[in-house]
């Protein structure tokens, strides 16, 4: 039975989803939302749903208090959050209310508000897993599967209809030919596996600035395509000259310098694919950022090789975003644009700044594939 | 809702508390159990009590944060009471018996405290109807006239309704004019003219004289009309239902949210001593009847939670029996009246012993009387103040923490005093429903002290611009500077003002 204060409750999160849409830029570019994470949820801090009330300032008013402490002890000891506003007691003091969101339903939000459409999986009718379902009932099985409501029912009939069923005095006593269970079947689950190969240029031109903005949107990046797949996995690679798959935590902290060569990072990417990730069972996605610096011409040119043979032909989506930089040159952007400008497989963007990140995504996500 | 069914084990508890609750004294309606389990407990919790209340969000918001911190292992809500005759209260399922038993004790005095307490004598006992109508009123508008424009419409009635005059109740603000004085005063002042027989009216009522009383009228009448309100009135949901420009279905639903906001008021108005009567009582009668030998620690253990203190916060239960304790203690060794007040000598006090055994007499006294203000007032003395180690802290802007500022008693006292003052709430009239002859509306902030709250003044005065449709003002203080903050058509602005 549905209780009624689920009607508000749902009402409620309504309207915090269109608060969420609101402000949904301002939150995606505050990399500290990132932070606030637990396990699939986020919390959010809302002002604006509590009804505003005249009300007196916090900070003149004080209270009273009962207990030890001299004159001057603090009272926000043991990391308390400050003392409820004096009001006789029981109310909370008032802070933000922190709203908790799941990761899946930020990236519906996310997905509403950019219009991104969902993605189309390849690998659908390949079959992966199987799964048990109750679907029935028999009259054979295990005594643990006994399903007791149809039991009785069954021998309640039999006795009514041999005349042995006693309104005054309803004992009902199943036989073995009354006893149902349950039964189950097997069903196939569909499944289509995702991968995502995050590649980032971890060169000397690329300061904490710009690998903030990396991080904010892999992150949403990440979020929107774990709403499309079940298991998803992540694969990170960053390279100077040198490229070397590292861990997600190593992906975002590390500040190497050194010279930039894309290629070694592409060729990893593809030597991944080839051993791990078969085309026809996963879907690939390969996201590229750098400041748009690369070593040499040569360099781009082996990169664009390595792409057109070994990469585009077994991904989804190959998305590049070029990350601006006070130190780069945002060369390579264009070479790739050139190459690939009619290849719907590749998806280039700039990103200007924190708040170009929306727009960024909706540039790579955009077309659904 | 799924409610259980009350079983018979907790019916025999519920007659034999009751049984000690009456004779000592403890005075209640009939009492309906219902035994909930935690959901259904915070669902009737997010309604205030009132399962049939008007649909809000607001409600729902308040579930998802009582369902959390239950969850989570940081609150829950053992029992709940609402005023009603017969009185309801909620149990949580799975409690401990001896649990169960300490909130049925605590229940029993909360409707004495109910159906005595002066400041509920004015309330609706059959309020659970009351919500209900009101819920298929709200709804009925939500048919007609779309859930977001109703919803909306609600907001901005809660957002003011705690602009309400708690004392109105009790006592006579406006009498309305006697109609048989206005008729009088109709006849005989319209000309000024006095009653004469028909040969003495060139005395008594000389042309001179006419025109001056005229006049004079006509100069009152004037005055009259330039104040409106005549005198600055505390209930501004009044003043808006009365005056505002609403439609029926908003004028109908500012009322449910005023009435509403009379019903709960005498609740915040009594907290501390509402609180501290029921945790007196439940103390009373486990220790002294109810309980056995093997419920004692579990007792113990329960019963120190309620009382538990923290820093930085006021437990109402803790404060409400201690003091009720303290009252019980001096009126039974004559620890007051003129000798006492004047009696200097500490060691004289704290021997002071009359044998009056006025105190339970005097308990019931206070608990059929006093509100938490009237309470602490009279009650909250320097020795109990020491005793039970009050201080008054503050917001230290020098190290930027929450600090112990005082322990002197006046402090303590007055810092207390002022917190109950108006239930904790700013105290806002309506000065005046012309102002500047513009038909704007002038609220008051009348400034005790403390400073609103600068951005959820502005939010909410938005509101009331909303309702009142014409621009909206509101004269307070900031900083001792007087400032009056406007709201025409949604935008705020703000000037320095004249606050006399």
């Amino acid at each position: 039975m549905s209780q009624k204060i689920d009607l508000d409750h749902g009402r409620f999160r309504q309207i915090i989803r269109g608060k969420i849409k609101q402000n949904l830029r301002k939150y995606i570019s505050q990399g500290e939302m990132i932070a606030k994470k637990g396990k699939d949820t986020v919390a959010i801090p809302l002002p604006q749903v509590e009804i505003p009330h005249f009300k007196h300032g916090d900070k003149q008013q004080g209270g009273v208090g009962q207990g030890d402490g001299e004159v001057g002890d603090s009272l926000g000891q043991d990391g308390q959050q400050q003392p409820g506003a004096g009001q006789a007691g029981d109310r909370p003091g008032d802070h933000l209310l922190d709203v908790e969101v799941s990761l899946q339903e930020l990236a519906e939000i996310m997905g509403e508000e950019l219009e991104l459409p969902r993605i189309q999986p390849k690998g659908t009718e390949k079959i992966v897993a199987w799964k048990d379902k109750y679907s029935g009932i028999r009259s054979t099985g295990p005594e643990s599967l006994r399903h007791f409501r149809r039991t009785y029912r069954q021998a309640m009939r039999r006795q009514i209809a041999m005349g042995t069923y006693d309104p005054k005095n309803p004992v009902i006593i199943p036989i073995r030919d009354d006893k149902r269970y349950r039964s189950w079947r097997s069903e196939p689950i569909p499944q289509s596996n995702a991968v995502i190969v995050y590649m980032m240029d971890v060169s000397g031109s690329m300061g904490d600035e710009q690998k903030e903005i990396v991080r904010i949107e892999s992150f949403w990046i990440d979020t929107w395509l774990r709403s499309q797949y079940h298991g998803i996995e992540s694969r990170y690679i960053i390279h100077d000259a040198m490229a070397k798959e590292v861990d997600r935590d190593t992906f975002f902290r590390t500040r190497e310098s050194g010279g930039t060569m894309i290629s070694s990072a592409y060729k990893l990417c593809a030597k991944l694919i080839s051993e791990e990730y078969p085309a026809d069972l996963w879907n690939i996605y390969p996201f590229h950022f750098s400041d748009g610096d690369n070593w040499s011409v040569d360099d781009t040119h082996t990169c664009v090789e390595l792409l057109k043979k070994e990469i585009l032909p077994y991904v989804n989506l190959f998305c590049y975003g070029q990350v601006e930089s006070p130190y780069g040159s945002g060369q390579f952007i264009k070479d790739l644009t050139e190459h690939f400008d009619e290849d719907e497989r590749v998806v280039t963007s700039e990103i200007k700044g924190k708040d170009a990140i929306m727009d960024s995504i909706k540039e790579f996500l955009g077309k659904g594939r | 809702m799924s409610i259980k069914r009350f079983p018979a084990y907790l019916r025999d508890m519920q007659e034999e508390l009751e049984g000690y609750a009456r004779a000592f004294g403890l005075d209640f309606f009939p009492i309906v159990y219902e035994v909930l389990d935690y959901k259904t407990m915070n669902e009737v919790a997010a309604y205030g009590g009132f399962p049939t209340r008007y649909p809000h969000w607001r409600f729902g918001m308040d579930y998802e944060q009582l369902s959390k911190s239950y969850e989570w292992g940081l609150s829950k809500i053992y029992e709940m009471v609402i005023n009603t005759n017969p009185a309801y209260a909620y149990l949580l399922e799975g409690n401990s018996l001896t649990d169960q038993k300490i909130v049925m004790a605590h229940v029993c005095a909360h409707v004495d405290f109910f159906k005595n307490n002066y400041f509920f004598s004015k309330t609706n006992r059959k309020m659970i109807d009351g919500m209900a109508n009101h819920a298929s009123r709200v709804r009925r508008a939500m048919a007609r006239h779309g859930q977001e424009a109703v919803e909306d419409f609600v907001d901005t009635c809660l957002s003011i309704e705690n602009l309400i005059d708690p004392m109105s109740a009790y006592i006579v603000r406006h009498r309305d004019k006697k109609r048989d004085d206005d008729d009088e005063d109709d006849q005989s002042d319209k000309s000024g003219r006095l009653r004469a027989k028909g040969y003495m009216e060139s005395f008594i009522n000389p042309p001179e004289y006419l025109a001056a009383q005229k006049k004079k009228r006509e100069e009152e009448e004037k005055r009259a009309k330039r104040r409106f309100p005549e005198s600055p009135q505390r209930d501004v949901l009044r003043f808006l239902i009365e005056y505002a420009p609403l439609e029926h279905w908003q004028r109908d639903v500012l009322e449910i949210v005023r009435d509403e906001a009379y019903y709960f008021a005498p609740q915040a108005m009594t907290k501390i001593l509402n609180e501290g009567w029921a945790s007196y009582w439940h103390s009373k009668i486990l220790t002294e009847k109810a309980l056995t030998a093997a419920e004692v620690i579990d007792y113990a253990d329960a019963n120190s939670g309620v009382l538990a203190t923290s820093p930085g916060r006021l437990n109402p239960y803790k404060l409400g029996v201690e003091l009720l304790r303290n009252v019980e203690e001096r009126w039974n060794k004559g620890q007051f009246g003129k000798e006492w007040d004047e009696c200097d000598s500490m060691e004289q006090k704290r021997n002071w012993d009359r044998r009056t055994g006025l105190g339970m007499r005097r308990l019931f006294e206070v608990r059929k009387l006093y509100n938490d203000i009237t309470f602490i007032d009279e009650f909250f003395t320097l020795e109990f103040c020491i005793e039970q180690k009050f201080y008054q802290f503050g917001f230290s802007e020098r190290s930027g923490n929450w600090e112990i500022m005082s322990r002197e008693f006046k402090k303590v006292k007055d810092q207390l005093l002022r917190m109950l003052t108006n239930r904790g709430q700013p105290v806002i009239v309506v000065d005046d429903g012309n102002f500047e002859n513009r038909s704007e509306l002038l609220l008051r902030h009348v400034h005790e002290g403390t400073d609103l709250d600068g951005a959820q003044a502005r939010d909410t005065l938005r509101n009331v611009a909303k309702l009142w449709t014409r621009p909206v003002n509101l004269l307070t203080k900031f900083e001792g500077k007087g400032k009056l903050l406007r709201c025409e058509d949604g935008n705020l602005s703000e000037r320095s003002a004249e606050y006399g």
